[in-house]
């Protein structure tokens, strides 16, 4: 259980950590980005938000810093994350709208990534010097590439080209949304371009990796063990080896989350995909610092949620940390 | 002299040609054909930002006539929708890309050293506080935060942006830096030196600093990598002023406008494949060091197909069985 | 303890050439696929049906390589380029191992010849119970038994070897490196093995375990009857368990005789330095000498004997003729007794024109 505990802290301690950061970047900021901001928008942001403004970037010159982040605290935990000027509403409001579009999305296609990478890196990493070989430079190759430019000739292809996708969005706008078939059928025809970008891109992270630990793992003396007592073959790869490799994939899936997901967020700017990151761009383009923030903030909620997630699953599956922490 | 005879067997038959010394291992490094791809790519670009302005044809930013052009004998990678000449965009943006990508690699990698090496060798409270923020660091999304950080400065040219990949970069290298200078503490000749003793200074720059040079290298070519892609990512989303040419500001336009709904697929296609090519050069470097530290990784040194003439197919738990001996004894 | 027949009695057939079980018949290995080095060449060893057989020699010389090969589990870039390693059932029926296709290999493992790996510390698992590990070798190999009562047997042989049958539910990393190293000699003998090769069993253990490790492996085998290979760089270790001892150097064997014959009349130079290097655990202390030098580097081995740099009695012929493994050649010793040392062999010495060198006193000791 200690692991558990341990683990637990050190989460807490990343949330407090990001979050303070979240408060911090404005504060540092030279310069004085609000004025510059509320000049060039002449009258066309209301006073509210004005003070919003302010009091975002620390300029409000009543408070202490303390103060400020005192209520900066009380407010995330009242759920408020400021007004977006540029669309006039909350943006909790607008965070809620988005944010199943992107676990969804980024979230579906990562696992289908992981599952169908670790598997192949199993088989390339067990047999070693075979054709499946091939694989490995074909998917270096789309590893290399940032995941918003694959989009763009995905959709070149398979969408502009081939018309057999919709080359933006993310379901069909002359239904509304609800719970029926036709529905979903609808956004995963839609999403299914966005899917396979992110797949493509980040599938051989998975395979590489899997492969260099299967590799790794084989040449333990366990595995000779495992032969030497004429087990299986099936059981010599997947009890034995495969057993013994996922666990450092595990882990070095939690950490490249973030990575992956930062990647998505630019490209779901291109399918105009209405997920954070679609947000978070626009925001960034029209200086909507609040919701900048707030979606900032989602994200790394998200992905340290999913962190969670795979800890667990490691302390699940690997026996020694159970019992050590 | 009975201390000859060593009391314990190194462990396992199959990996005892680790790590040679001296002037073999320089020697491994020339003989792996993917760092030497990897360089030689990699070279290739240097090349051209060193001498971009002098070998483009065309200046980036001079309109013609020739309107949205497919690639032809005068402009070699199309042109875009006000006639300018995309290899040329290409090429000086080149200098841009690499310059920021390796000065936000120094700069990660330096504070990496520093935190990694600091957190690995003093122990104790210290290291807690440095390994809780580096990982604080490798768990808290990167790209968005530099979009953030970015997005918020009021102008984010070359140097900045280098500066705040950097600061959001260092945390992996100063991870497995730790780790390595944890278990490098403990070696013989370390505690040797320690107990000569060495001044700490001296003991890290002479004893453990070398033993972290494939590591540092590694780290490094990763942070590059990742630097080559969050800048590029940055221009294209147009957080970065887009009158300086990259190869990102070159996509910026190209989605601004509508290249892929015109089919204009040059003007997109050849950035990204010079993305795609650095990408490569420096994945494959860190392969080439890859194999390097971790000689399991390392290809048996032969190809396929002579070992498959010969029957051989190399696995665990099956050794494979050629009759090629002589048999010259009774 | 399985469907087999018990093995008929022959617990002490220290007998010459009388029903060899395992026989290993010019043996060579390479390493590496394209600029390879010889670590075995053209190695014979017999083992006999109940009997210990103890290989010795200095770390490389291929003591660990010749059991890995004999069993096909040498690791990549491992190459096996000639020989035959054949073993002979309780029936009498014979196969090549070498020979074997992967189904017929899996199907012999464990169940023909078990072994006990060097380092029980990474010889298991760390992510299954240690009971669920010596279970999958049992139904691997019994189709028909189910995963409970592979279970049982497997707490069955943990009581075997000393260890609580509840452990049966632990990891390995609960487990102390001594009981580790009895897990793994309760896996091996999970399914009755006619033959077990033991790597250093006890190398990585405190003295007082590796006695206790000995003591059992002994007692197990007056019960169970099967035969041992046992491979250690500690010779005083082999006078004690084992009935006869091989001693290898550069990957060929220079002497192979009876195990008391080896410890008080060695008639190789190398087999005399080997037992002066270890203190005797028993009997008259003597003097500790040593070998001066190190083993070869077997990449690029000289002409001739490859021990003769380090050889206190090499003469000329040591330089151009290898020698042969050869019955000893002081009268009375024991016909079965071998040894590759020119000084043996005057004969072929003057065939090549070299003038032969007498056989030192301290190689000539009577043989008990």
């Amino acid at each position: 259980m200690r692991f558990f505990v341990r683990r637990t802290v050190f989460y807490a301690i990343t949330f407090w950590a990001a979050m303070t950061i979240n408060f911090f970047i404005p504060r540092l900021m030279p310069g004085d980005p609000v004025s510059a901001l509320i000049a060039a928008n002449q009258g066309k942001i209301s006073p509210d938000a004005i003070d919003a403004l302010k009091a975002l970037f620390g300029l409000d010159e009543n408070t202490t810093l303390w103060q400020q982040y005192v209520t900066y605290w009380a407010h995330l935990f009242q759920g408020d994350l400021g007004i977006s000027f540029s669309g006039r509403e909350p943006v909790v409001d607008i965070l809620a709208r988005s944010l199943p579009w992107t676990i969804g999305l980024v979230g579906i296609a990562t696992i289908i990534s992981f599952t169908i990478g670790t598997l192949a890196g199993v088989a390339i990493g067990w047999r070693r010097g075979t054709r499946a070989d091939i694989l490995l430079p074909i998917s270096t190759f789309f590893s290399t590439v940032p995941y918003f430019w694959l989009a763009l000739v995905v959709i070149a292809v398979f969408a502009v080209r081939l018309g057999w996708f919709p080359a933006s969005g993310s379901y069909d706008r002359s239904m509304v949304p609800n719970l029926s078939w036709e529905f979903v059928g609808s956004v995963v025809y839609y999403g299914t371009l966005p899917a396979l970008t992110i797949v493509v891109t980040s599938v051989s992270g998975w395979i590489l990796g899997m492969r260099n630990m299967m590799v790794t793992v084989s040449s333990d003396d366990y595995v000779t063990v495992a032969q030497a007592k004429g087990l299986p073959e099936r059981t010599v790869m997947l009890g034995y080896a495969a057993r013994n490799a996922i666990l450092p994939q595990l882990s070095s899936f939690a950490l490249s989350l973030g990575f992956i997901v930062g990647g998505t967020l630019v490209m779901e700017t291109v399918f105009s995909y209405q997920g954070i990151g679609y947000q978070l761009l626009k925001a960034t383009s029209a200086k909507d610092y609040p919701l900048m923030q707030g979606c900032f903030l989602v994200i790394t909620l998200a992905v340290l949620f999913a962190n969670v997630i795979a800890d667990f699953a490691y302390g699940v599956l690997d026996p020694r940390t159970r019992q050590e922490g | 002299m009975a201390a000859e005879l060593v009391t314990t067997e190194t462990t396992q038959v199959g990996t005892e040609q680790t790590a040679p010394t001296g002037t073999k291992r320089r020697f491994l490094w020339m003989r792996n054909t993917k760092a030497l791809t990897g360089f030689g790519i990699l070279a290739f670009f240097a090349l051209i930002a060193a001498i971009g302005p002098w070998i483009a044809p065309y200046d980036p930013d001079e309109r013609s006539s020739d309107l949205l052009q497919p690639p032809s004998w005068e402009h070699w990678m199309g042109t875009t929708h006000l006639g300018q000449d995309v290899m040329s965009q290409v090429i000086l943006g080149t200098r841009s890309v690499l310059l920021i990508a390796f000065v936000a690699g120094f700069l990660a990698t330096f504070i990496g050293v520093v935190v990694g090496i600091t957190a690995g060798y003093v122990g104790g409270f210290g290291d807690e506080g440095l390994s809780a923020l580096s990982n604080v660091f490798l768990v808290i999304p990167q790209l968005p935060l530099i979009i953030i950080i970015a997005g918020m400065l009021p102008s984010a040219g070359g140097l900045t942006v280098a500066v705040v990949i950097a600061i959001t970069g260092w945390a992996w290298g100063a991870r497995v830096l730790r780790a390595q200078t944890l278990s490098l503490r403990k070696r013989d000749f370390v505690e040797a030196a320690r107990a000569n003793g060495e001044r700490t200074w001296r003991l890290i720059l002479a004893e453990i600093l070398p033993n972290l040079t494939a590591m540092i290298a590694a780290g490094f070519v990763g942070t590059v990598s990742f630097a080559v892609l969050s800048q590029i990512t940055l221009s294209f989303i147009g957080i970065t002023p887009t009158d300086t040419w990259n190869w990102g500001t070159v996509l910026y336009w190209a989605q601004a406008q509508l290249a892929l709904q015109r089919g204009a697929w040059w003007w997109y296609m050849f950035p990204g494949l010079c993305i795609a090519l650095v990408g490569i050069s420096l994945t494959l470097i860190n392969f080439g060091i890859d194999e390097f530290v971790n000689p399991r990784l390392r290809s048996t040194g032969l190809n396929a197909k002579t070992l498959r003439r010969r029957g051989i197919r190399p696995r665990i738990g099956f050794t494979p069985v050629v009759h090629e001996a002589k048999e010259d004894r009774a | 303890m399985s469907a087999q027949p018990v093995s008929p009695a022959a617990p002490h057939a220290r007998g010459r050439g009388a029903d060899p079980v395992l026989e290993i018949r010019n043996l060579s290995v390479d390493y590496g696929y394209d600029e390879p080095t010889h670590v075995l060449r053209q190695v014979s060893l017999t083992l006999n049906r109940g009997e210990v057989l103890g290989l010795a020699g200095e770390s490389g010389c291929g003591k660990s390589t010749l059991a890995y090969a004999a069993t096909r589990l040498l690791p990549p870039p491992g190459l096996i380029t000639g020989g035959e390693v054949i073993f002979t059932d309780r029936d009498g029926t014979q196969r090549d191992i070498l020979t074997l296709d992967d189904r017929a290999l899996r199907a012999s493992r464990w169940q023909d010849l078990a072994i006990v790996f060097q380092g029980a510390m990474n010889s298991l698992n760390p992510v299954h119970r240690i009971g669920r590990q010596i279970a999958d070798a049992i139904t691997a190999h019994r189709p028909g038994m189910k995963k409970p009562e592979a279970l049982e047997k497997a707490a069955e042989l943990l009581d075997l070897v000393g260890i609580n049958p509840d452990r049966a539910r632990d990891y390995p990393h609960q487990l102390s490196g001594g009981m580790r190293q009895r897990v793994m000699i309760a896996m091996a003998l999970a399914l009755d093995p006619q033959v077990l090769i033991m790597d250093e069993p006890t190398t990585a253990l405190d003295v007082v375990m590796q006695r206790q490790i000995v003591e059992q492996i002994a007692d197990l085998r007056e019960r169970l009857g099967f035969s041992v290979v046992f491979i250690t760089h500690d010779v005083s270790l082999l006078i004690e368990i084992a009935d006869r001892i091989a001693i290898m150097y550069a990957g060929e064997i220079v002497e192979d005789a009876a195990a008391l014959d080896v410890y008080r009349a060695p008639r190789h130079p190398y087999a005399d330095g080997l037992l002066h290097s270890f203190p005797p655990l028993r009997g008259p202390r003597r003097e500790l000498g040593g070998i001066p030098g190190s083993p070869p580097d077997l990449a690029s081995l000289p002409t001739g004997c490859p021990f003769r740099d380090r050889c206190a009695h090499a003469f000329d012929a040591c330089a151009a003729i290898q020698p042969e493994l050869v019955p000893s050649a002081v009268p009375g010793d024991d016909p079965a007794r071998r040894v590759a040392c020119h000084l043996h062999t005057p004969a072929l010495v003057e065939a090549a024109g070299f003038s032969p060198r007498l056989l030192p006193p301290a190689l000539t000791h009577p043989a008990p």
